[in-house]
């Protein structure tokens, strides 16, 4: 292997990590802060995810790295390209076979095992920000339990479009007691956040770490006149007809030509393998 | 009858300076005091005390609570404080940026208390607003309009709005007049003294205009220097001021 230590960070640092991790776990949804570091990537490209995927990978370890539910991309490509060079772990593009999946603002479409680790890149932790700037206050707010703020931006939402029209980073309630940011993940993959795999969210400029354990109630704040969906474009796949599967629109021309595709495409290659096709798919050789 | 606000020897210094010293009094439901003097004099020092936003160094702020009956809420634990001030106790700024969320629109700010404690009804929210919004004289169909939008005038009606959305029993109101025209203040002056005398509110009015307290207050209390002078009926002590600084209060009011 390179002259770097395992997966990067010195093993001080690491532990620091953990310590906050298994704080976060401890206290489901609550921000720990911890003492991030520079990584030889610039902040808002998962400087946070990073550092953590580096304080929980073992040798033995799978790892995949989804962007936007793609494995292909930039970021994806970049960050799978650092572990294997500075850790030596095995990577996947394959849901079933990581151990270990860092993820920037998409949930995989296949159900997570308890053997799982899911790591989300998170830019902003604090899911009231925008409303209330005063870090020292929202502190007090988590702490108190003073989230009725929370539903003023809902309720600024359905006072503009008519619908709770936040469809992205969809604030959540952990096991009864932390609202918490899910990160930008779009609102159709919140009700996934109930899994069997441990959620691990990592925030680098904003040096704080929080944790999902398994099995922890997770639910999406809304109005009882309003209630939570979860919401997708209404086309099924055009390349393998999923229709539970979250979906990109391509713009195909500038005559109005477009498609949907699974914005998962480790889920969309393994159906278009199994023989499904959708209405643009082309017959698997 | 329990006073509802009990206020025994009150004392904040800012170091060696006076803030206010040894201020005691009862307030009693449906009544309405009014704290004048000075700039200086601590009379805004001796609201924040009472409304939980400053510590007082010495004394007793008992408040006579929904469940428990009095406590003191200088000793009161934190989200005790905090969960008061929201639903028992309403506070009126002076400048209503200060006591209205400016990026959140006019319906928004009046809902936020009511989802502070528990409400999760759109429906009832909205419907809210808009009820509190035709009572403090504002359109509405300007429900969905932010603050920034808003005239002064009407900026501080709808802080009075937003505060008294969850029925409050006291209100602290800090120079509700200050920084508006004439007309705008009688309007404001009105309409306060119709929703006192309305939902029975009693209230604690930190002023310099004799004017607005005559208007509104039962009960005047003078401040000089971080004391109390002088305490009586507010006609009582206008046409009659017995301490000189009272006098010379009362005699620099400008006669139009």
């Amino acid at each position: 292997m390179s002259d770097y230590n395992f997966a990067y960070l010195d093993e001080q640092t690491k532990r620091m990590i953990r310590r906050a991790i298994l704080k976060g776990l401890a206290i489901p949804g609550y921000q720990v802060p911890f003492a991030s570091r520079e990584m030889p990537m610039p902040y808002g490209w998962g400087t946070g995810g990073v550092q953590v995927s580096a304080a929980v990978l073992t040798p033995e370890d799978c790892f995949k790295v989804i962007d936007q539910g793609a494995d292909d991309t930039t970021n994806a490509v970049s960050i799978r390209k650092f572990f294997e060079r500075t850790a030596g772990v095995a990577t996947t593009e394959e849901t079933e076979k990581a151990s270990i999946i860092q993820t920037r603002h998409r949930i995989p479409e296949a159900a997570l095992r308890e053997d799982q680790i899911l790591v989300y890149q998170v830019p902003i932790p604090e899911p009231l920000r925008f409303l209330e700037p005063r870090e020292t206050e929202t502190r007090k707010m988590h702490a108190l339990e003073e989230y009725g703020l929370m539903h003023v931006k809902l309720y600024e939402d359905i006072s503009q479009h008519g619908a709770i029209a936040t469809s992205y980073a969809y604030p959540v309630k952990v096991e009864g007691r932390y609202v918490m940011d899910p990160s930008p993940i779009p609102k159709f993959d919140n009700p996934k956040m109930e899994m069997a795999a441990i959620q691990l969210f990592g925030a680098g400029r904003e040096q704080r770490i929080y944790a999902v354990p398994p099995h922890t109630r997770v639910v999406s704040l809304d109005f009882e006149d309003y209630p939570f969906e979860a919401a997708k474009a209404d086309h099924a796949c055009d390349l393998c007809a999923a229709e539970d599967s979250y979906l990109d629109e391509v713009i195909l021309d500038d005559a109005g030509g477009r498609m949907f595709v699974c914005s998962d495409t480790d889920y969309c290659r393994s159906r278009r393998d199994a023989g499904h096709v959708g209405r643009l798919g082309e017959v698997a050789a | 009858m329990t006073p509802l606000l009990h206020v025994n020897s009150v004392a904040k210094r800012y170091g060696a300076h006076i803030g206010c010293l040894d201020v005691s009094f009862d307030l009693y439901p449906g009544e309405v005091m009014g704290i004048v003097g000075e700039s200086g004099s601590g009379k805004s020092t001796l609201l924040n005390c009472l409304a939980g936003h400053l510590e007082p160094d010495e004394g007793q702020v008992v408040f006579d609570t929904r469940q428990n009956g009095p406590q003191d809420t200088v000793t009161m634990s934190e989200p005790e404080r905090r969960l008061l001030s929201r639903t028992d106790w309403a506070f009126v700024h002076q400048h209503a940026r200060d006591g209205l969320r400016m990026s959140v629109s006019a319906g928004g700010n009046i809902g936020e208390r009511l989802m502070a404690v528990g409400d999760r009804h759109y429906g009832r929210i909205r419907a809210a607003a808009v009820d509190w919004l035709d009572r403090v004289e504002i359109a509405e169909d300007r429900v969905d309009d932010r603050p920034t939008a808003f005239s002064g005038g009407m900026q501080q009606r709808l802080q009075i709005a937003r505060n008294l959305v969850t029925g409050p029993r006291l209100v602290f109101m800090d120079e509700p007049t200050g920084g508006l025209d004439v007309s705008v203040q009688a309007r404001l002056l009105d309409l306060l003294r119709g929703l006192v005398r309305e939902m029975g509110l009693s209230a604690i009015i930190v002023t310099h205009d004799l004017a607005v307290v005559r208007l509104l207050a039962d009960r005047l209390m003078v401040m000089k220097s971080g004391h109390v002078v002088e305490t009586g009926l507010t006609d009582q002590v206008l046409d009659d001021p017995q301490h000189a600084y009272t006098q010379l209060l009362v005699s620099s009011v400008l006669q139009v």
